[in-house]
């Protein structure tokens, strides 16, 4: 017990000596220039790309530096190795909060901060500026015959109904391997105790495990899958390929996921950081905003569904070593039963 | 007159008074309001604090010796209720660090498990941190399990200023009642003064009657020595008036015996010798009689002049009153007096001593002019004054002295022979001045002199 | 003329009633008022002299008394009080003039004069003269068959030598009679009113002759 919560506290405080690691760089803007904007964000450059072209539009003297990493890889950069970065832009809600709460982020306010929904900002640090929920994502060729479900408990009924169709074929996050999966299958716990029915319908089914929400949505079109839970639904919208398959957004409750950006509070042009952000709120919640996440998946038409997850201390509970380990064994019992 | 010297004001003393204290008093307000509901705000948030490591503490368990602690989400959740705040905790086993922030510090914990609390400085911020324990069976032992909480202030510093804002509104709205209160109260303290001033003030110079009105406690020491000062100054005057007239009696007696006498002598000497001593002699006394009843004049002048009081005067009527009054004296030197003027001249001031001043220019006309010749009183009203100017065929002034003459006892050169102390036109000038005119002198075109009285109309 | 002086100091109402008895008035003294009333009730007096400060009331006084009593008696007060002071009381009470002390007797004769005049109520007192008849009061020479008005220094020349016919005035005795005491004038003066004098008196009987050496005296016929 003693070695295992010291080894945890080390992962919180003590870091690793060797330095982080970067999926991808890119550079915009003008190679020469002086005034150098360092984003470190979790996304692919190719979804970012449009809000930097953007924002450099109106700046020709800017460039801009982004570095794609995994969210371990970012909070070890920015907690361990205290890594020069001007902006952070993050999926991982509970690390992003972490990183806040612990004192690594600068606050900051301006017109665009201030016109934000309450649960867009949180103590002038963190600003969400997408909102993308988790999905059902259905194949359509498996479900020539099937009624789609719309809620959790449909797709309970349908999997206790059918069992012989979906054996093997339904899967989900391994949450001890993804923070999105973890993140999502501990609000869906908050939400609902039906999340506990699930998973244990779906353990008696032989769920598969899946480390990211594209490899589901392969393993869907491929056909491997007839159903995946809690996919990143912005992931799979964005996808070419979205006609092979349906989106489903249950009506009982859709968890939503806020991508926040955060300016570290070492960050060298803070100033144009806070440029940055002013342009990304403007970007996707102003009048005329252009939102990274595609418009067809209309989130308006479920609002009184949406479980947004809120920012704030309360996703501090599941980081909890403790707190994490009996998440952890629980979630063990209900979808590994074999 | 000389206005008094003024230091200091009772109306402001008072009013200074009442805004010192309440200035003090709407600090005091402020202070306890603040004091107050900071202990109050403070306490809410040590009870919310408090209760979020309770049920921390509460969701923790045994289970085969160790401890499992399951971190209730509402417990952090519900400090980020009402204000984003940042959030820290600590679970310790004794000493033992099990989860959460390890460096976080913390207050004692109370061993009979009731919370404690600490304000301490945490990753950069100031945070309020409580702490609560409880006992329990490890397999090590008995120990004791403590979980401690802490939370920015961001969300207290907006209750705070919330607070400070309220307690100086109640301050400053307490203070200008108080300045309101006080401007009314200093106000209606001074209304008696106010009130005594008004009535002392609008009295006539004459007016030495004690004040009878009430007056409220505290001034009655000063109406009353107000009372026998004017008491003490209605004798003085009239102690000065009796003085003059006695003093004048005193001169006057003697030297009219002697006078008399040395008439009767001087009539009925056959010696040249004898009767141009005696000659002398009378014009001595005649020079210091009408000396000593001009000063005696000037003092009663002047004492009059202090308590002028102003009566509508007819000029032309006396004008004629002092010319009849002279014209036997210019009789004795077949001096012609004529006296003209205008009607309804009337002018404001005191008959006596304006008649005086007309009197002394007359007197003085007939005495430096020679005999047979002719004096004229002539009143003229201009747009805004009027004039009386008594014009004699004398000798004239000496140009160079136009200027010195009114001053006291300065007598014209060419006059040493005739009987006067040069008193009479300063009196003249005096009563003029006072009155608010002035005394002109000037030669006439064709010879003699000129002397106007300038009175302002009303 | 008959005059009653009302005056409380002993000497100087000896000097005045002596020096009044040189110009040939008859005085009669009385020290208060109440002698005064006294002097009044038996006797009738031209004129009355009234000095303000009497040991039994003020000046005042009587005069308020002797104005009720509708005594018409004309009456100059005696002051030694301030002019200003005095005078408006004093003459609103019914004194006809007054005089501040020390009492120059040629002023005094002169209100004298203008008190009665302006009276007017005095029986005519004419002097007969040889020819004429003087009326010292208004200061007129009535010839049969016209009248001269002398003027003021004329008169009172006229009036020293009327008084005592025949007798001798030295130049210099005149200068005193007829100019007051701050008039310094040569002899040669009284020359020029003796030659008016004569001029008025051309047709009439009465003669102002020249003593050479002595003087000049008044001759009716």
């Amino acid at each position: 017990m003693r070695q295992f919560a010291l080894s945890l506290a080390l992962i919180f405080t003590a870091g690793w000596s060797c330095a982080f690691e970067a999926e991808d760089v890119a550079s915009f803007g003008p190679s020469d220039s002086k005034q150098v904007l360092r984003i470190l964000s979790t996304a692919d450059i190719d979804f970012f790309k449009p809000m930097i072209l953007s924002f450099l539009a109106s700046r020709p003297e800017t460039a801009i530096d982004y570095t794609v990493a995994s969210s371990t890889e970012l909070q070890k950069a920015i907690v361990e190795e205290g890594q020069a970065f001007d902006v952070v832009v993050s999926s991982a809600m509970d690390l992003q909060t972490k990183l806040a709460n612990d004192g690594l982020a600068q606050r900051y306010k301006s017109e665009a901060t201030g016109s934000l929904p309450e649960w867009a900002v949180w103590n002038d640090m963190l600003f969400a500026f997408t909102q993308e929920p988790a999905a059902i994502v259905v194949s359509k060729t498996g479900f020539k015959d099937i009624p789609l479900p719309n809620s959790r408990n449909d797709l309970i009924n349908l999997l206790r109904q059918h069992p012989e169709i979906f054996r093997s074929r339904v899967g989900t996050y391994d949450v001890r391997q993804s923070g999105l999966g973890y993140l999502f299958a501990t609000q869906d716990t908050r939400a609902s105790e039906i999340y506990w029915r699930l998973m244990e319908v779906m353990g008696g089914l032989d769920a598969q495990l899946y480390c990211c929400s594209s490899d589901m949505i392969d393993a869907v079109k491929s056909g491997d899958l007839l159903i995946a839970y809690n996919v990143l639904g912005s992931y799979a919208i964005n996808r070419e390929d979205r006609e092979d398959f349906h989106i489903i957004l249950p009506t009982d409750f859709t968890t939503v996921m806020l991508r926040t950006a955060m300016i570290p509070s070492n960050a060298p042009s803070a100033e144009l950081s806070g440029e940055f952000i002013d342009h990304l709120l403007d970007m996707s919640h102003g009048l005329d905003a252009v939102p990274l996440t595609s418009a067809e998946l209309d989130l308006s038409r479920v609002e009184p569904s949406l479980n947004r997850i809120k920012i704030g201390p309360g996703l501090l509970v599941f980081l909890d070593q403790l707190k994490r380990r009996s998440f952890l064994l629980e979630w063990e019992s209900a979808i590994l039963q074999n | 007159m000389s206005k008094p010297a003024a230091h200091g004001s009772i109306r402001r003393r008072l009013l200074l008074s009442l805004l010192a204290g309440a200035a003090v008093l709407a600090f005091v307000v402020y202070f306890v309001v603040q004091t107050v509901a900071r202990q109050v705000a403070q306490e809410s948030q040590d009870n919310v604090l408090a209760a979020s490591a309770q049920s921390i503490l509460d969701g923790a368990r045994l289970s085969g010796g160790e401890v499992n602690v399951d971190l209730p989400y509402s417990a952090l959740s519900m400090l980020d209720s009402i204000s984003d705040e940042r959030v820290f905790y600590a679970i310790h086993l004794e000493h033992e660090f099990l989860s959460g922030y390890a460096d976080l510090p913390a207050p004692e914990g109370d061993p009979s498990g009731a919370p404690a609390f600490l304000s301490a400085e945490f990753l950069g911020e100031d945070v309020r941190i409580a702490s609560v324990r409880r006992r329990v069976s490890t397999g090590a032992g008995r120990s004791y399990l403590k979980v401690s909480v802490a939370q920015t202030l961001s969300g207290q510093k907006l209750v705070l200023s919330r607070i400070s804002r309220i307690s100086i509104t109640i301050g400053a709205g307490f203070f200008l009642i108080s300045v309101f209160m006080a401007g009314i109260i200093s106000g209606s303290a001074i209304r008696p003064l106010d009130r005594l001033t008004a009535s002392v003030s609008r009295r006539g110079p004459k007016d030495l009657r004690p004040v009878a009105a009430p007056v409220p406690t505290e001034m009655v020491p000063l109406v009353a020595s107000l009372n026998s000062f004017m008491r003490r100054l209605q004798q003085s005057l009239l102690r000065s008036e009796d003085f003059i007239a006695e003093a004048a009696h005193r001169v006057r007696t003697p030297l009219a015996i002697v006078r008399t006498k040395a008439e009767v002598i001087q009539r009925v000497s056959d010696d040249p010798e004898t009767r141009k001593a005696l000659k002398e002699m009378i014009h001595a006394i005649d020079d210091s009689s009408r000396t000593a009843g001009q000063l005696l004049d000037h003092a009663m002048v002047t004492f009059r002049l202090d308590h002028l009081v102003l009566e509508e005067i007819n000029l032309l009527h006396l004008v004629h009153d002092t010319v009849e009054r002279l014209r036997p004296t210019s009789e004795l030197k077949d001096i012609t007096m004529q006296a003209f003027g205008e009607q309804d001249s009337v002018i404001k001031g005191d008959p006596i001593l304006v008649q005086n001043a007309l009197h002394n220019l007359l007197d003085n006309a007939v005495k430096y002019s020679p005999a047979g010749s002719q004096i004229d009183v002539v009143l003229a009203l201009n747009q805004n004054e009027a004039e009386v100017c008594v014009k004699d065929t004398g000798p004239g002034f000496p140009a160079d002295e136009l200027d010195s003459l009114p001053k006291r006892f300065v007598r014209g050169k060419n006059a040493e022979a005739v009987v006067g102390s040069g008193l009479g036109l300063t009196i003249a000038k005096e009563v003029i001045t006072a009155h608010g005119g002035t005394l002109k002198i000037s030669n006439n075109p064709g010879g003699g002199a000129c002397v106007s009285l300038l009175f302002p109309l009303p | 003329m008959r005059f009653l002086l009302i005056e409380d100091n002993k000497q100087l109402a000896e000097a005045v009633v002596d020096r009044l008895i040189l110009d040939g008035h008859v005085v009669d003294h009385a020290p208060d008022i109440q002698t005064a009333h006294d002097f009044t009730a038996t006797t009738s007096y031209e004129l009355i002299l009234l000095d303000v400060m009497l040991p039994d009331g003020d000046g005042r006084t009587f005069l308020a008394q002797h104005r009720k009593q509708e005594e018409s008696t004309p009456v100059i007060v005696l002051t030694a009080r301030s002019q200003v002071a005095d005078r408006v009381g004093l003459l609103d009470l019914g004194a006809d003039d007054y005089m501040v002390k020390p009492i120059d007797f040629s002023e005094l004769e002169a209100r004298c004069r203008a008190v009665l005049r302006r009276r007017g109520g005095v029986a005519q007192n004419l002097l007969p003269l040889g020819d004429l008849r003087f009326d010292s009061l208004s200061g007129t020479l009535k010839f049969p068959d016209h009248d001269v008005q002398l003027r003021t220094r004329e008169l009172r020349l006229f009036e020293v030598f009327a008084n005592a016919p025949g007798q001798v005035f030295s130049k210099s005795i005149l200068v005193d009679r007829l100019f007051s005491y701050d008039d310094d004038v040569t002899e040669n003066a009284i020359e020029v009113y003796v030659g008016r004098l004569r001029r008025h008196l051309k047709n009439s009987t009465v003669k102002i002759t020249t003593i050479r050496g002595l003087g000049y005296k008044l001759e009716p016929e």
